[in-house]
């Protein structure tokens, strides 16, 4: 009984382990993710709203890409490009509400 | 031939940007507003005390601010500006080659609209124009010699009414606008305009400081702040904020910068120069 459990685990396991390491993020994918957030940063600095946590996270992420850790390289750029992706999202909308703001 | 034409022209016309109608802007009526507005909600304090930030709002921080002013930390600064001013450039002339009335007594006309370049030309800008139409590299717009040039222009202006001028020209109206636009709009990561302290928030504590009223905001630059040890300009100043909100900040000499204070300078017309100044 208790070597089935202990048999049933060692299964999960290794089939957890090995799907962590089908999953794991590869260069190609740091790059890609990479790419992705650059252009969205060029967005928001194009419209002057960047924020400063947006370059901290895309620094993050080509550090860990340097050091050969992609998977947290790729998750530090995909956070850098929601950042930037927040930040357009941003300025759009204050584009209409800042009158709202306005002393009258 | 023709119909390609016809399409470069329905492009241009489509994309380009329209110059707001006069109608569409009203600076003096924002202005009448801006100050009723502010000395409805404090009022007890003299229009001109305004200009004091937040000595005008809390009485323990304007008590500290009469200690220090017997022996102002901008001292230094105004000697260096006057000795600046004094100090010819390498082709021979100097600042007072630049300026109105040699650059004395000047500093309530800036910003100004000049319509030749169709900008708003700022204090900062205007002595870096000069150093630059004299062969001479621009300064950091931020401190040091620039914080100390303007220092002295602000001393020799003191007790002068500011007295920006809004010609009628769209795109000195447009250029005011986006100064306001920019000053209501909020920014950074911490989702908060000018207006959100200046304004909303003036008088209150932000941690331990207290948050200057945006009425007057800009006559006492530049200031020697104590948080830098050291002086600062109207640039440090916005781009501290901006930092402060988690906005990365523009480059010196950006046009939004310059026509924020187009518009703050406008908003503080008749309250009188009290610069440089002394901030916690």
């Amino acid at each position: 009984m208790r070597t089935r459990a202990l048999i049933r685990l060692a299964v999960i396991l290794s089939v957890g382990g090995f799907a962590t390491a089908a999953f794991a993020a590869t260069a190609d994918d740091f790059k890609a993710a990479y790419a992705k957030a650059e252009a969205a940063i060029k967005q928001a600095h194009a419209l002057k709203n960047e924020w400063t946590t947006t370059a901290s996270e895309l620094k993050a992420a080509k550090a860990a890409g340097d050091a050969g850790k992609f998977d947290d390289a790729v998750k530090h750029a995909q956070e850098a490009e929601a950042l930037a992706n927040a930040s357009i999202a941003q300025a759009k909308e204050q584009e209409k509400l800042w009158p709202q703001a306005v002393v009258r | 031939m023709l119909r390609k034409f016809c399409i470069a022209v329905a492009i241009v016309v489509g994309t380009a940007q329209p110059l707001l109608a006069a109608s569409d802007v009203n600076p003096q009526a924002d202005a009448k507003a801006f100050k009723d507005y502010f000395t409805k909600r404090f009022p007890k304090v003299p229009l001109n005390d305004f200009v004091n930030g937040p000595y005008s709002m809390d009485e323990g921080l304007r008590k500290q601010w009469q200690a220090i002013d017997a022996f102002p930390p901008y001292e230094f600064a105004v000697e260096q500006g006057k000795q600046m001013f004094a100090t010819p450039f390498k082709n021979g002339k100097s600042y007072a080659d630049c300026f109105a009335n040699k650059g004395i007594g000047v500093r309530q006309n800036y910003p100004y609209f000049d319509a030749k370049s169709g900008q708003v030309i700022t204090l900062e800008v205007a002595v870096n124009q000069c150093r630059e139409a004299n062969g001479e590299k621009p300064l950091d717009y931020t401190k040091d010699d620039m914080a100390s040039v303007t220092a002295y222009m602000a001393f020799t202006s003191r007790g002068k009414p500011f007295d920006i001028k809004i010609p009628d020209d769209p795109r000195a109206l447009a250029a005011y606008n986006k100064g306001k636009e920019y000053f209501y709009t909020r920014r950074g990561q911490l989702n908060f305009s000018c207006a959100s302290c200046h304004v909303q928030s003036a008088g209150d504590h932000i941690r331990t400081e207290v948050l200057a009223p945006a009425f007057g905001i800009t006559a006492a630059l530049p200031i020697y702040r104590s948080a830098w040890g050291g002086m600062g300009t109207t640039t440090r100043r916005l781009r501290t904020c901006n930092g402060q909100v988690r906005g990365v900040p523009l480059p010196g000499g950006d046009e939004l910068y310059r026509d924020v204070e187009y518009f703050l300078s406008y908003m503080a017309n008749g309250l009188p120069i009290s610069g440089p100044g002394t901030r916690p």
